[in-house]
């Protein structure tokens, strides 16, 4: 079982561009924890800032490994410049929009862009903003600089991220 | 390009890619030692030259790959006479005067300094 922060993948432009979204809902356990209530105020669920981060690793993380077929072991390696304007309230959805910068036998740099969406309870309008970006680094684990050696398997991309894939109609290999 | 230009934006590319203040770069720093550069931030700093100077740094060329997975170049922890004259060839910017003294396989990325890269950019521009 893997934790998943992204709940759909919804468009896919190989060796270029993903975009996933994740709805922010009140059953997650961690929005009763962060924050609770306190003696001197009521209870304020916001989805945490570092799963956001996690957010949008998995997902430049599906692009660069699908621009392998899933060969390579992809590991978050670095996390560069972090912006955050706003809070991501329950009822919200984050989009999350990765984009390949470089990328070489070795690793790729990525960017992506955090928007919020807004849905009123009208439902007949839709407000997305950008309120975050970030720069995250990704390394291919067999072809690390230093040589060391991995196990054969696959261990990053299991079936969770399968089941994402599928579940979003990204058919393929894997 | 003066060799001081190319150190200003190398200094940019440093204080971007480690997070480091433009003070602490100066041409003798070490990127590991001095600046806390770590592996990852190896392939981080030739992505952002590459598209600081608009060159391509082919694999190896600006920092050394599996040398001390070659026996040949590396025994007991030290780095070779073998496997220094190896990596002299492979990285003329870099400067292993010092490090030939104490050749040990922990300590060869010392040799990359602010001025090893400047070297290295310099050589690049005027080969293109």
């Amino acid at each position: 079982m893997r934790w998943m922060w992204i709940d759909r993948v919804v468009e896919l432009q190989p060796r270029q561009k993903l975009v996933a979204v994740k709805h922010v809902s009140l059953a997650e356990d961690h929005l009763h924890d962060h924050f609770p209530a306190t003696a001197t105020g009521p209870a304020i669920p916001v989805m945490p800032a570092s799963l956001i981060v996690e957010g949008c690793a998995q997902t430049a993380g599906i692009l660069v490994g699908h621009a392998e077929e899933f060969r390579e072991k992809v590991i978050l390696a670095k996390v560069g410049r972090f912006e955050l304007s706003r809070d991501a309230f329950p009822g919200q959805t984050l989009r999350y929009t990765a984009t390949i910068l470089q990328m070489d036998r070795i690793g790729a740099a990525t960017s992506c862009t955090i928007e919020l969406i807004d849905h009123e309870s009208s439902g007949e309008k839709v407000r997305a903003a950008q309120v975050g970006a970030i720069d995250l680094m990704f390394s291919h684990l067999d072809n690390n600089m230093s040589g060391e050696k991995f196990p054969d398997h696959n261990f990053v991309f299991g079936e969770s991220f399968k089941t994402l894939l599928r579940s979003s109609g990204v058919g393929g290999p894997w | 390009m003066t060799r001081d230009e190319i150190f200003s934006k190398i200094r940019d590319v440093l204080v971007d890619a480690l997070a480091v203040d433009e003070e602490d770069v100066k041409p003798q720093s070490r990127l590991t030692t001095d600046l806390g550069a770590e592996s990852i931030d190896f392939l981080d700093i030739v992505f952002k030259l590459e598209q600081q100077f608009g060159f391509k740094i082919a694999q190896g060329e600006l920092f050394p790959e599996n040398v001390a997975q070659d026996p040949e170049y590396v025994k007991d922890g030290k780095v070779t006479p073998k496997g220094i004259t190896a990596l002299k060839a492979r990285l003329p910017h870099a400067d292993f005067s010092k490090f030939e003294s104490d050749p040990q396989i922990s300590k060869v990325a010392e040799v990359f300094t602010v001025d090893a890269l400047v070297t290295f950019v310099e050589r690049k521009l005027a080969s293109k």
